[in-house]
């Protein structure tokens, strides 16, 4: 995009979107989008709050724990579904089912059994992000490179050489995206677990907000979450380009 | 009719796919100690599949290889092999690639980089060690694969069509190179190529295949004088023109 | 047999075999007195059948379908444009694509209480729940689509002296035709998500609400019954779409 001449990075249209926004609020044209400044200082008011910061502790240790979770079962059930046939070709359906299901529904069911909790959020962010996880370590595995596993074996690898040389690395490309939408996914697991259960962490602060119409608290946690996810994101993506060099030479 | 100093045997070895393939049949033949042996022979007669079975990559339908005396019943530390696609870990560094076999053995990490730029300097590659090999040429990358099978030391060489992923260019000069490469050292060489002109030019011995299912069709004894001459005079020697020749000849009544 | 039939009797068996280890599993799992809000399968099951004959999950379906196909319909027309704008229009890609690249890692399901209190309970807050989820999957997929086309085929047009709008139509857009229809898949399991999050958070109809009431007055088979519906509809829809795609797109035909 050139501006008199000069190009501009993509990510300014955010800053222009800022300002439109700020415009909006100042015009008073809708009451749901009060101007970005007073967001922005609604923001800096609930950062140093003992509320927030208890809710942000919350949610973070249930995103841990729950996307710990995700990984520990996750890739080592996909390397298993991609190496042993009948292990896939039986588990396969269930994961191509709940990859694209509406996990939420399942969250019910959670309360009931596990309770209304933190417990609840975590296994709500462990269904989230578990199934793609599984699904793109098992594309991973299974596209390896039969030359370079015959190599290996030509060469003298056994079989735990051939998981640790050469199956993994391979794989990782594709295992790192699996990674990163499982994150993707498990922050939309604590919100909406946390908004389900509605007593705690950011959950409990965004039905506050929406119920009392506190627009400025709201578009400011909005954000704040927002941003919390896309960082996420973009640290995963971040791995994803230091492998990217032999990503397409294999 | 095994000759005594014959380290690789063949006995009657038969291979059929999954499906009905018949790809060799009863195949019997020697491969002498220290020389360099072509199997040659028509598109799909076989000869990677024989490769591979030596190589102990794939198991025999029927029939059995010796090695050395010991029946093959897998891939082995005697013997190392160069791949038709460059087979190279896309993730690690020229020096890692070529140290591989020896990394998994279990050799020290000093010792295999001592070995590994040793046999990097021989192919020709000095200076690259810590290219990765999405930077480098096919060429470049086939010397990697030929290192890395030169580090292992093993007493034989299987190469399944090492040239044929390059340019003709480049596929001369490493026709050239490798029996450079191979004139100082005590190795045997099992070799697959489709070119009746790499296989005159390289070979002491061409075991020419049949079509599928392939078996044996002859074994031509070379008998060029390599010694100190020009790789262009050997390539004008009359010996090797009619070695051309004679396999063209009998290879014709496969292709028409 | 014929190949093709017996590969698909063979994968229809192990399906049949997956259904039933799972479903005998959850039999187990309900009898056991680990927790009285865990039904067996058998309970559930007729759970299912009773809340079919008696309207109940007939009529929540109906409440829960109609937004998600308003929603899903008129996101995918409106995105679809939309994304084709950016893929087009260096102009609008630049002003929007990072909105959207935040919009698609965001939870957006955090906006949806905000939804509900500003639009009420009726039918707009739900289409707009579908339409927050479902649209930012859309457009990028579109988007892409149109980005991703191969340069090569660009150029053999404008060599072949083809103007902008031949362009668009004859290459970019049947190019973009496969990411389009798998955006609208994606949309659509958004969509799924977006009614069900809608539903059990206030809107006392529809599917969602069957949960949450049933879930309160501890009829717990029924409730888990109303679950499984919702999840295996989604599944089932979704996988048709997947069919649909691969019928209709196939991968050679594709293209880059």
């Amino acid at each position: 995009m050139l501006f008199l001449g000069k190009r501009i990075p993509v990510g300014f249209s955010l800053v222009v979107w800022l300002l439109v926004w700020e415009l909006v609020g100042r015009a008073n044209l809708l009451t749901i989008f009060p101007p970005f400044s007073q967001v922005l200082v609604a923001g800096m008011a609930i950062l140093p709050t003992e509320k927030f910061s208890q809710a942000a502790v919350i949610s973070l240790r249930s995103f841990a724990v729950g996307m710990a979770l995700a990984l520990l079962l996750g890739i080592p059930l996909g390397v298993l579904m991609a190496r042993m046939k009948g292990v896939g070709r039986i588990l396969g359906t269930w994961v191509n089912i709940f990859v694209s299901a509406p996990i939420s529904a399942l969250v019910p069911i959670l309360m009931g059994v596990v309770g209304i909790g933190e417990a609840t959020v975590v296994v709500t962010v462990f269904l989230f992000a578990v199934f793609v996880i599984i699904l793109d370590t098992q594309v991973g595995v299974e596209k390896a490179d039969r030359s370079l596993v015959e190599m290996a074996r030509a060469f003298g690898a056994r079989r735990h050489q051939l998981y640790t040389k050469v199956l993994m690395q391979s794989a990782l490309p594709e295992i790192l995206a699996g990674i990163r939408l499982g994150a993707i996914r498990g922050v939309k697991g604590v919100v909406i677990g946390q908004l389900l259960i509605s007593i705690i962490g950011v959950g409990e602060l965004f039905e506050l907000y929406s119920k009392h119409f506190l627009m400025e608290e709201f578009w400011a946690l909005v954000i704040l979450v927002f941003a919390f996810a896309f960082l996420v994101s973009e640290a995963v993506a971040f791995l994803e380009r230091r492998v990217e060099y032999y990503a397409s030479a294999r | 009719m095994v000759s005594p100093d014959a380290i690789v045997e063949v006995r009657g070895v038969g291979k059929t796919y999954e499906g009905g393939v018949e790809a060799l049949r009863e195949v019997t033949t020697a491969f002498p100690w220290g020389k360099l042996c072509t199997l040659l022979g028509p598109s799909g007669c076989g000869k990677t599949t024989l490769l591979k079975i030596i190589g102990g990559l794939i198991p025999p339908t029927t029939g059995e290889v010796w090695v050395n005396g010991k029946k093959v019943d897998g891939p082995g530390p005697e013997r190392a092999f160069v791949f038709q696609d460059f087979a190279l870990l896309p993730w690690a560094s020229v020096l890692r690639n070529v140290a591989f076999g020896l990394e998994l053995r279990g050799v020290s990490k000093e010792q295999r980089a001592e070995v590994a730029r040793k046999q990097i300097a021989e192919v020709g590659l000095a200076g690259f060690e810590s290219s990765y090999p999405h930077q480098l040429s096919g060429g470049m990358r086939q010397r990697v694969g030929l290192a890395r099978a030169l580090a292992v030391d093993a007493d034989i060489i299987l190469m399944d069509e090492p040239f044929s992923s390059v340019d003709e260019q480049t596929r001369r000069k490493f026709q050239e190179d490798l029996l450079d490469l191979l004139r100082h050292r005590e190795k045997t060489v099992i070799f697959v190529t489709h070119s009746i002109e790499e296989a005159a030019y390289l070979s002491d011995q061409i075991v020419l295949l049949s079509r599928r299912p392939g078996t044996v069709s002859r074994i031509i004894p070379l008998d060029i004088e390599r010694g100190r001459r020009s790789p262009d005079e050997i390539r004008r020697d009359k010996n090797y023109l009619d070695t051309v020749d004679e396999i063209w000849r009998v290879l014709k009544q496969y292709v028409t | 047999m014929p190949r093709t039939s017996r590969v698909a009797t063979r994968r229809f068996t192990w399906q049949l075999a997956s259904f039933a280890l799972v479903f005998g599993c959850w039999e187990i799992a309900g009898r056991w007195p680990v927790s009285a809000a865990f039904p067996p399968f058998s309970q559930t099951a007729l759970a299912f059948l009773r809340m079919i004959a008696d309207g109940s999950l007939p009529k929540a379906y109906l409440s829960t379908v109609q937004p998600l196909f308003i929603g899903v319909i008129l996101c995918g027309i409106a995105g679809i444009g939309f994304g084709i704008g950016m893929g087009l229009s260096r102009a609008v890609e630049w002003s929007t694509l990072p909105i959207l690249i935040i919009l698609q890692a965001a939870p957006m399901a955090a906006i949806i209480p905000m939804i509900t209190y500003i639009y009420g309970i009726g039918l707009t807050a739900k289409v707009l729940a579908v339409a927050f989820l479902a649209t930012p999957v859309i457009v990028m997929n579109s988007y892409k689509g149109i980005r991703n086309t191969n340069p090569s085929l660009i150029q053999m047009c404008r060599a072949f002296l083809g103007t902008r709008s031949q362009e668009v139509v004859k290459i970019i857009l049947p190019h973009a035709g496969a990411l389009i229809f798998a955006g609208l898949r994606l949309g659509l399991a958004m969509g799924f998500i977006g009614v069900v999050i809608a539903e059990l958070l206030i809107t006392p109809t529809g599917v969602g609400d069957l949960i949450t009431y049933h879930g309160s007055v501890a009829d717990y088979p029924e409730m888990f019954a109303a679950v499984a519906s919702i999840i295996l509809a989604a599944a089932v829809t979704i996988h048709g779409l997947e069919r649909l795609e691969r019928r209709l797109f196939p991968l050679e035909v594709r293209g880059s």
